[in-house]
């Protein structure tokens, strides 16, 4: 021990006289030589821009219908000051594209952000109306690791300021994307208009807390996978408490979360948060930001003969459905009808769901030859149903699955009662479909019914797919 | 909301060294001229640090029970949603610290559960400095509170008998609390109180220490170891016109409590996280031998 110790002496001698080394040979050369430090300055624009690249506003793809014309700065209107940025949103028919969004990027190698808490802004509508998102984190050349987003932010005709918080700041040693948006017309029914962005800047406010990280939207998901199987653990979210104690969820990056597997031999995830199926057995996926563990997880259950085929689902490629709604003869139920099969409703935030209201009865239809389900080797129908009402003792929801044979149709049923049922919560169903009353063959199921009889009038239903378990 | 004045004179024409040497702070409040007494009350008389693992020490502290209607007032007389109990769930020592947390759950007809201490008939006195280390909990519908009430609300019934907040909060605002006085003539809404705004931080993420000083002349209000408030028997006059009158002069227990809804914070709503704990570091009650 004593001979250890004082080696380590030793060594911390040396060190420390390679540091007095080091340290006198900078005064040798630091006059020329410019050591690679990222600027502090939180500043993105006040009256003018602040140290961002000549292009100052770098639109997004044409291509893809952004007006690069749409971006413009004026003295007409100012929040503190003497200049503000002006955005005028396109019409929906406006030739040159139909929205307008991009980005603002540091002019140097990125801005250390480690001292802030927030990215802020004024914004000021020239009518009422909702941004489809501000951001910071997105540079057009890196995976943008630390993206975060603010989505549907309301516009008034007075000047307000948005908070976007920064979900871990100690991440943000070299950030180039100092500024993203996108807006569109969809809320104004296509008609354009003008919005001013004025004092932007990271902040320190020291007034946001309580931080609350979730992935897939909070839920619990269990899903049944073979080796080899990937998915993207999505949406990634997180809800913070302002100073005036609104609360504010943004979306953000896979890389602000620290993902864990209980079980690194049967499943992993990256930090992009990539899930690899890798080993038979089961895990439990959970994230953390900043030690704070996430709202929500992924168990994993693999097997050999494990197969899924997805209806609907953010963890899965979902099949191609005939629509979300039918409007059949005698339904009253809204939502959840769609032309496009890949045009879902969404959730406030990105999260995708189906939204049924005034529900009597209403069916996922998939009968149309192409897209019918052989489901002869499933053994389970699994989803998610959220009541979006209170739950009385007499309600039900009673889920029929319609198979054709040979020209012929016929119905099968299972009901969930209200015991099982949760107001405002998302419960897990996973139903053999030997429950299914009637279902004898399912080699061409194609209709999907969600019958109350009014006794629900609205729920939500998401993740909803076949497997075999 | 009013907002307090920070007048730091510090000349600029003062040397550096100078600098280093002192600044001098004034706080000015609005409602009084700008010279303040700061007492010092530094003879510890009372204190609970919560040292001890377990229910709170019943040495130091009583209990409310239930929700007021065995007192007459059900709803605590500010139609509050809890029922309050000495339970574990609800009010423990761990660690160091007193922890009141409130429940959603349904019990004895209320839809949540906390607790509410005080030291009646155990610690009552008049005058002195009275402070508690606190974190408090957020959303809409916490209302936490560390406060003062005459001890002869018996006899002398509310708002006759008196009340000072030290610290009434609403889980909607974390950056603001509350610092009032209640009497005959401005009980209630009409209760003489100010706001002290945190800048650069909140209530619900560290702990900060709420007080007053009170002697006959003034209630000094005090959020860590800034004055934001005084109050005299002339400001009650004045805020009263003439009606309500000083009655800070008698023997005042201390009352620690988190209630849920009500008239101040409303009630809860979809997004207020339950269960949330306050969290007591300590409670302390020192005099001044010339006013006590």
């Amino acid at each position: 021990m004593k001979n250890n110790t004082n080696t380590h002496w030793g060594k911390l001698l040396f060190l420390g006289l390679g540091m007095v080394g080091v340290l006198s040979c900078e005064r040798d050369f630091s006059d020329e030589v410019q050591f690679a430090t990222f600027s502090v300055n939180g500043e993105i624009y006040t009256d003018d821009p602040v140290g961002l690249t000549d292009e100052f506003f770098e639109s997004f793809d044409p291509e893809e219908g952004y007006d690069t014309d749409a971006f413009d700065t004026t003295s007409d209107e100012a929040y503190e000051g003497s200049a503000s940025i002006r955005i005028d949103v396109p019409s929906a028919d406006n030739p040159n594209g139909f929205q307008v969004g991009g980005i603002f990027r540091d002019r140097g190698d990125g801005r250390n952000l480690t001292q802030f808490d927030a990215l802020t802004f004024w914004l000021k509508g020239s009518t009422t109306a909702t941004v489809a998102e501000f951001g910071f984190g997105t540079d057009f050349d890196t995976t943008d690791p630390f993206a975060v987003k603010l989505t549907n932010v309301r516009l008034t005709t007075n000047w307000e300021k948005v908070i976007i918080p920064i979900p871990d700041p100690s991440k943000l040693t070299q950030e180039r994307g100092l500024f993203s948006f996108i807006a569109g017309s969809l809320s104004t029914g296509g008609a354009g208009y003008t919005f001013w962005i004025d004092e932007l800047r990271f902040e320190k406010l020291g007034t946001i807390g309580q931080p609350r990280p979730s992935i897939l939207g909070g839920n619990n998901s269990q899903f049944p996978s073979i080796v080899g199987q990937t998915l993207n653990i999505a949406p990634l979210r997180q809800t913070f408490n302002l100073g005036s104690g609104r609360n504010q969820t943004v979306q953000l990056a896979p890389s602000y979360f620290d993902f864990m597997t209980s079980n690194p031999s049967v499943a992993v995830v990256n930090d992009l948060g990539q899930l690899t199926v890798v080993g038979l057995g089961s895990a439990e996926i959970t994230a953390a930001i900043t030690g704070v563990l996430a709202e929500g997880g992924v168990l994993v259950e693999s097997s050999e003969t494990a197969q899924i085929i997805s209806l609907f689902s953010d963890l899965f490629t979902d099949v191609p459905v005939d629509n979300f709604n039918g409007f059949f003869v005698g339904s009253t139920t809204q939502g959840g009808a769609f032309d496009e099969n890949d045009n879902p409703f969404l959730d406030v935030d990105g999260n995708h769901i189906i939204r049924y209201t005034n529900l009597n009865f209403v069916s996922i239809n998939f009968f149309s030859e192409e897209n019918r389900i052989n489901a002869s080797e499933m053994t389970n129908l699994s989803l998610q149903i959220r009541v979006d009402e209170a739950v009385d003792p007499d309600d039900f929801i009673r889920l029929e699955l319609n198979n054709f044979l040979n020209g012929q149709e016929t119905g099968s049923s299972f009901t969930i009662p209200s015991t099982e049922l949760m107001a405002g919560e998302w419960v897990t169903f996973d139903i053999p479909l030997s429950d299914f009353q009637g279902l004898t063959d399912r080699s061409g199921l194609g209709l999907l019914f969600f019958v109350t009889d009014g006794t629900i009038a609205n729920i939500s239903v998401d993740n909803i797919f076949f497997s075999v378990q | 909301m009013r907002h307090i004045t920070l007048n730091k004179h510090m000349k600029a024409v003062l040397h550096r060294f100078i600098f280093f040497i002192g600044i001098f702070c004034f706080v000015t409040a609005c409602e009084t001229d700008d010279t303040q007494t700061v007492a010092t009350f530094n003879d510890l008389v009372w204190e609970d640090n919560f040292d001890v693992d377990g229910a709170p020490d019943p040495q130091k502290w009583a209990f409310d029970i239930g929700d007021g209607s065995a007192e007459g007032i059900p709803g605590w007389g500010n139609e509050e949603l809890q029922y309050y109990t000495d339970r574990t769930e609800n009010v423990t020592v761990q660690n160091g610290f007193l922890l009141i947390t409130a429940q959603e759950e349904n019990f004895n007809g209320s839809s949540y559960t906390s607790a509410r201490l005080k030291t009646e008939g155990i610690l009552e006195q008049a005058y002195g400095r009275f402070e508690a280390r606190m974190r408090l909990p957020f959303g809409q519908g916490y209302w936490p509170a560390f406060w003062l009430l005459g001890n002869n609300c018996d006899e002398n019934p509310w708002p006759a008998c008196g009340e000072i907040d030290i610290m009434e909060y609403v889980g909607d605002e974390p950056t603001v609390v509350l610092g009032s006085v209640h009497g005959p003539g401005y009980s209630g809404g009409d209760a003489i109180s100010k706001d002290f705004e945190l800048e650069n931080d909140r209530f619900d993420t560290g702990f900060h220490v709420f007080g007053i000083e009170w002697t006959p002349e003034y209630i000094n209000y005090y959020v860590d170891d800034t004055l934001y408030q005084t109050l005299t028997p002339e400001d009650i006059a004045e805020e009263t016109d003439d009606e309500g009158e000083w009655i800070f002069d008698r023997p005042f227990y201390i009352v620690l409590n988190l209630a849920i809804g009500g008239e101040l914070p409303g009630s809860p709503n979809s997004e207020t996280i339950f269960p949330q704990t306050m969290l007591v570091d300590y409670v302390r009650v020192y005099r001044n031998r010339i006013v006590n």
